[in-house]
């Protein structure tokens, strides 16, 4: 028998692995599954160099921080050496405060305003390794009792929702990307329509009438209407309005800093937030464990699990 | 820099490059672990795409079609599995993107910095035309062609490709 020279071998290589991937694709979309065991065991293998190394950033800006504190400290300790002023030092250690404390500081704020709402603070540890998709991964999971289609927040604003929960880690889509959406409605004028991502910065409004009232500038809010948000938790802000024959097309700027995340909130549940917060009390489930800041940072455990 | 490259195809004599033990695992894994982990604190990282240009080196480097595609696939598996795309859609980009890079390592020099710099940029327009084309038609998702992002993101990688090959080089056995 002749053998297969070697340049045609890797052909049908090529056409059988390419043609196995197809086949693979297929059964994704005819079951609507994405493969969750090979991206389970593939997280578990990248997320503890993602944990570490979030962990060592966190430890190198800190020695930064310090260090840069400690040098304007001895510079101003001359001038204050001259000057004799005392009050030149304490404005001096209150600048060297470090950021994280106050962005800890105001997820802890947000965190009792929001008491009917069990939540949980995240730290941001990866993203996507596709540069078209907006994920990112955090360092809670399945253990925290952080479920798919759970809502994800900041105090600034909405950051996404959960698409995939693993033990230790979770993926979040975050509003920027295609495939996301969240009801919204103009804070003033209560004009609803859906806000969903562009894979830009900016997001899109849809379905806003071309009669109605709207101006840049105007505050955009959650709806309530996808039952993972609580209504009225910021959106974004109006940044672009053009007219249209049916509709308006409106342009949202992002309350959330989305491109630069380091610490999320995790709404912990799958309820509608937003039935449930008008109503009169919140239901069992729905309360914060009590956790001082430092528990805070590492992620109170919710009180009871999710369904 | 091309003292390491022989060719000649009328003899079939291709001179392949090898590396010390666990290098490729390495770097793969160090590429996949880098992308998803600098666009957290440098949104300009997104740019890049660190596992095509493994992809891509180590094809030109292997110099084996069928070595060369198989890595392709892994990678490109691994790269769907930190993605929310389905598993298969970089898979395929990059199994053909490793073939082609093996196949035209085994014919040209692709040792000068000029060389790798087109290469990487032709390489990676395809690998984005591959994805696009999978979006459309097996996905039936809308995807735009051709953006400035992708000009950018294609020089920068290319740019980038060129130093990074220059220091895994470092890493062949001599």
């Amino acid at each position: 028998m002749m053998a297969m020279p070697s340049r045609h071998r890797s052909l049908f290589l090529l056409t059988g692995v390419v043609l196995l991937q197809i086949l693979l694709l297929a059964v994704q979309i005819k079951r609507d599954s994405q493969g969750r065991l090979i991206r389970v065991w593939t997280v578990s293998a990248v997320s503890p160099f993602e944990r570490s190394g979030a962990w060592g950033v966190g430890k190198i800006r800190d020695t930064w921080r310090h260090y840069f504190a400690l040098s304007d400290t001895a510079r101003e300790n001359e001038d204050l050496r001259r000057e004799n002023g005392q009050l030149k030092l304490e404005v001096m250690q209150l600048q060297s405060k470090s950021a994280e404390a106050d962005r800890l500081a105001a997820l802890l704020s947000f965190k009792q305003k929001q008491a009917k709402v069990p939540m949980i603070v995240a730290r941001v540890i990866g993203s996507s390794a596709d540069a078209n998709s907006a994920v990112i991964y955090l360092d809670q999971g399945q253990r925290e009792g952080i479920r798919k289609n759970m809502g994800v927040i900041t105090p600034e604003g909405v950051v996404g929702k959960v698409i995939e929960s693993f033990r230790d880690t979770s993926q979040v889509l975050l509003l920027t990307d295609r495939d996301s959406g969240v009801g919204a409605m103009i804070a003033d004028s209560r004009i609803h329509g859906p806000v969903g991502g562009m894979g830009e910065p900016l997001l899109d409004m849809k379905y806003v009438g071309a009669d109605d009232d709207v101006k840049i500038g105007d505050r955009v809010v959650t709806s309530g209407m996808d039952r993972i948000f609580p209504k009225d938790l910021p959106i974004g802000t109006i940044s672009q309005v053009k007219a249209g024959t049916t509709f308006k097309q409106l342009r949202v700027r992002p309350s959330a800093s989305l491109e630069k995340l380091e610490e999320v909130i995790v709404l912990l549940t799958t309820d509608p937030l937003a039935m449930k917060s008008d109503s009169t009390a919140p239901a069992s489930n729905a309360t914060i464990p009590s956790s001082g800041p430092n528990q805070l940072a590492s992620g109170a455990k919710p009180t009871e699990k999710q369904p | 820099m091309n003292d390491t490259f022989d060719l000649r195809i009328g003899e079939s004599h291709i001179e392949v490059h090898k590396f010390h033990g666990g290098t490729i695992l390495l770097s793969v894994l160090f590429a996949l672990i880098l992308q998803s982990f600098l666009p957290v604190y440098i949104s300009k990282a997104g740019y890049l795409d660190l596992p095509l240009l493994i992809t891509i080196y180590f094809g030109l480097s292997r110099r084996n079609p069928s070595t060369g595609l198989l890595l392709g696939t892994i990678i490109g598996l691994l790269q769907d599995s930190l993605s929310k795309t389905p598993l298969g859609l970089f898979g395929i980009a990059k199994t053909i993107i490793g073939y082609l890079a093996s196949s035209i390592g085994a014919r040209l020099d692709t040792e000068h910095p000029a060389a790798r710099f087109a290469l990487t940029a032709g390489f990676f327009v395809l690998h984005q035309g591959i994805v696009v084309l999978i979006q459309k038609l097996l996905l039936a998702q809308p995807q735009t062609w051709f953006t400035m992002r992708l000009l950018s993101a294609c020089l920068i990688n290319s740019i980038l490709g060129v130093f990074l090959y220059y220091a895994l080089d470092r890493l062949r056995k001599t």
